[in-house]
């Protein structure tokens, strides 16, 4: 986010948060809805937005990091532009969603879960997704792609890429 | 009156009060359920499983949260019970870092005695531990996670009795870990260092930060005066950690004890307690005289004061500039003291004994240090003094009674009563009711402001003025206080608050007495039983009656109030953010 307090850079987006906040707060177990629509704002949950939910919620910090880290959907981390997915569940593990994550790990260059050095990528194995008769399956962003082989994958890739 | 209902409990006809637990229910037929994670009042919730009993439902429920029922059948020990009780177990231990050999708590650990009650004489199941890292950059409180069992009695005292929220749950599955957020040390955080955390932990995953090793080194120096002082509630409470009951008073042992620790000398808090209502005395009635900012809230406990700098920083104005007893008693030490002694102040090494851990912050804030060295150099725990003790082969038991050292030994009543929740008040009240009436007045036992409820509040009249006082104890109610005072809801003159529940006898850094004890009796009254009792006995029970302090303001600081008075034993309080992002440092 790179913003250091409340009220200097990033103003917009503290100000869009904010108004998150506000839309829920108030009503019963608003704090997950607040940090799904903060996630989706910032594309992770870190120090500072935690800060201000906290502040403006009358919650303790402590409290809403226990609930950020309890649910995987939630990251602490800056997200890629294209967040791929990897299921690694039973099925698509047996159908070798492993060899399709090291091959994903091998283009984007990364050792394991985490974000590429541009931003545009980041890496996330995860488990059922709900597609288990295409499995393997993998998902960037919104699109699925399903019974997937290693070879698949700089092709894939590419599209984004070129995309930018 | 509730509804009974009647159940068996392993045979046994039991009548309980409709909507307790089964828990509850046995200990009525004196049968005993053990138990991990339970601490009434605190934790109840169900967590553990080592409580579990066969209550006729195809699972085993938990007895602290399953309630009972007319004609339930429970059965607490049979095979499938035992069974079940010992895997939970062993699986706890699977995990657990076991250095118990050089564990804190070795002997006063409630796993330990648990793996003996349930005879677990072999670890069956050797897997993955974690292996983090020692959060030891507080002052106060240092957290080891490796040891933790994840009972969570810490973050329910921290966030439910103390409304600090300073820790929680964070993780899930094997990964669970019980830490700040974004894994920040507790230093970096708004916890006030209260140390309730230490007093709930059934284990040695939270203990004080233990001093120990720079009191020897000071006693062995041979150029350093080292001095001692001991809170009011050190002494009702130290006896618990040579197996004396709950609630002696050892006051004569603790001095020879630390007489034969090798300190030069022994002083006692209460005398500095009488100084703080001197002062603390005055400036309330220079504020109602003036329509200075009122209430006037008491600054003894390092906790609280830490809490209002986090939470309330709008009301610090509030705030008494008194220093602490401990800090006014270090700052007189270094001068008046060393002055009529004929000691260089750098050469003198104050060490004080408190029932608390956030004094070791306090001593540790630069402001506090009236003659440019700290008013207090080092401060431990009640539990480290016991420590040392030990570790010096004094057999405490058997000593005779000692007497506090002159010329700063001699405190009133009313300097004693410091220990417990609402002393300060009473204390405070002893003497300013009389400076008002200009009268000696008799009626000195406060009553109202005794006790265990969680807010307190007198009226008192002294002269044409009716005094509104009220008392609050654990962080939790001092919140609810501060709300009404922020709201203009409230018009007391002055409030004393307590971090602690129950004030200083349940410090943090008091005897840690086991869920087995905490669950049966109440210790924070049985221990200030001991503390009013100690009133009792003391010929002199108000703060300006005692002539050693009289003395004090004759030969030195003039009057209370003077200009002296507040360079040595006044300070000033700071907002402090919570989370501060220069340096949210990870462990």
């Amino acid at each position: 986010m790179g913003c250091k307090c409340e009220n200097n850079c990033a103003d917009q987006k503290v100000q869009e948060l904010i108004e998150i906040i506000d839309k829920h707060k108030g009503k019963k177990g608003a704090l997950i809805p607040v940090l799904h629509d903060a996630q989706n704002l910032y594309g992770y949950l870190p120090l500072q937005v935690q800060k201000i939910i906290s502040e403006r919620m009358n919650i303790p910090l402590a409290e809403i990091y226990g609930v950020v880290t309890f649910y995987t959907q939630f990251s602490l981390n800056q997200k890629g532009k294209y967040q791929i997915r990897v299921c690694l569940g039973t099925a698509c593990y047996v159908k070798g969603s492993g060899k399709i994550y090291e091959e994903l790990k091998k283009e984007l260059k990364l050792s394991g879960d985490g974000t590429t050095e541009d931003g545009l990528f980041s890496l996330e194995s995860c488990r059922c997704i709900g597609a288990c008769g295409l499995a393997p399956v993998i998902m960037i962003n919104d699109d699925v792609y399903g019974e997937l082989v290693p070879a698949d994958v700089p092709d894939i890739i590419k599209k984004y890429r070129d995309r930018k | 009156m509730s509804k009974m209902v009647t159940l068996t409990i392993d045979g046994i006809e039991v009548k309980a009060p409709e909507g307790s637990t089964v828990l509850e229910a046995a200990k009525l037929a004196n049968i005993k359920i053990p138990t991990l994670c339970y601490l009434k009042g605190i934790n109840e919730i169900g967590a553990c499983r080592i409580c579990v009993v066969d209550v006729g439902v195809k699972n085993l429920q938990a007895s602290c949260v399953y309630p009972v029922a007319e004609g339930m059948k429970v059965i607490t020990n049979s095979p499938k019970v035992r069974e079940a009780r010992r895997v939970t177990l062993e699986l706890i231990l699977s995990n657990h870092d076991r250095k118990c050999l050089t564990c804190v708590r070795s002997e006063n650990c409630e796993l330990q005695r648990l793996a003996k009650d349930l005879q677990v004489d072999d670890i069956r199941f050797e897997g993955k531990k974690n292996d983090y890292n020692i959060d030891d950059f507080s002052d106060s409180v240092v957290r080891d996670p490796n040891k933790c069992i994840l009972c969570r009695r810490c973050t329910s005292v921290c966030k439910n009795i103390q409304t600090v929220s300073a820790i929680e749950t964070n993780e899930r599955g094997f990964d669970t870990i019980v830490a700040s957020p974004f894994n920040i040390s507790l230093k970096d955080t708004p916890c006030v260092n209260c140390g309730q955390c230490i007093n709930v932990c059934p284990v040695g995953a939270l203990r004080e930060k233990d001093n120990i090793d720079k009191v020897w080194e000071a006693i062995a120096d041979p150029d350093l005066h080292v001095v001692v002082q001991t809170a009011p509630a050190v002494r009702v409470a130290i006896g618990e950690e040579f197996g004396l009951p709950i609630g002696t008073r050892c006051t004569g042992k603790m001095v020879a004890a630390l007489k034969r620790l090798g300190f030069d000398k022994v002083f006692d808090t209460d005398t500095a307690a009488d100084l703080t209502i001197m002062e603390e005395g005055t400036e309330l009635i220079e504020r109602i005289k003036n329509g200075g900012k009122l209430p006037l809230i008491t600054s003894c406990s390092p906790g609280w004061i830490k809490f209002i700098e986090h939470n309330y920083p709008d009301l610090l104005d509030n705030l008494s500039t008194c220093k602490s007893p401990q800090i006014m008693f270090g700052a007189i030490l270094k001068t008046y003291y060393a002055e009529k002694m004929g000691i260089d102040p750098a050469k003198i090494f104050v060490v004080s004994v408190m029932p608390c851990t956030a004094k070791k912050f306090e001593v540790k804030r630069p402001e506090l240090s009236a003659t440019g060295y700290p008013d207090v150099d080092v401060s431990i725990t009640t539990r480290e003094a016991a420590r040392m003790i030990k570790e010096a082969g004094i057999d405490f038991n058997s000593l005779p009674d000692e007497n506090f050292d002159d010329p700063m030994g001699d405190a009133s009543g009313a300097g004693v009563i410091f220990g417990a929740t609402g002393g300060v008040m009473e204390a405070a009240l002893r003497t300013v009711v009389d400076i008002l009436t200009g009268k000696d007045n008799d009626d000195i036992e406060y009553k109202a402001v005794r006790g265990l409820d969680g807010i307190k509040v007198a009226e008192v009249k002294a002269g044409d003025l009716t005094l509104r006082a009220a008392v609050a104890h654990g962080l939790g109610n001092a919140r609810k206080i501060m709300d009404q005072i922020r709201s203009g809801e409230a018009d007391y003159h002055f409030v004393e608050i307590m971090a602690c529940p129950g004030g200083c006898v349940n410090g943090g850094g008091q005897p840690i007495q086991p869920a087995a004890v905490r669950n049966e009796i109440d210790i924070c009254a049985e221990r200030a039983k001991a503390i009013y009792t100690e009133d009792e006995n003391i010929q002199i029970r108000k703060s300006h009656k005692n002539e050693r302090i009289m003395k004090l303001y004759e030969e030195f600081l003039e009057k209370p109030g003077s200009h002296k008075a507040h360079e040595l034993l006044h300070t000033h309080y700071e907002e402090r953010e919570n989370y501060p992002e220069e340096c949210c440092g990870n462990i």
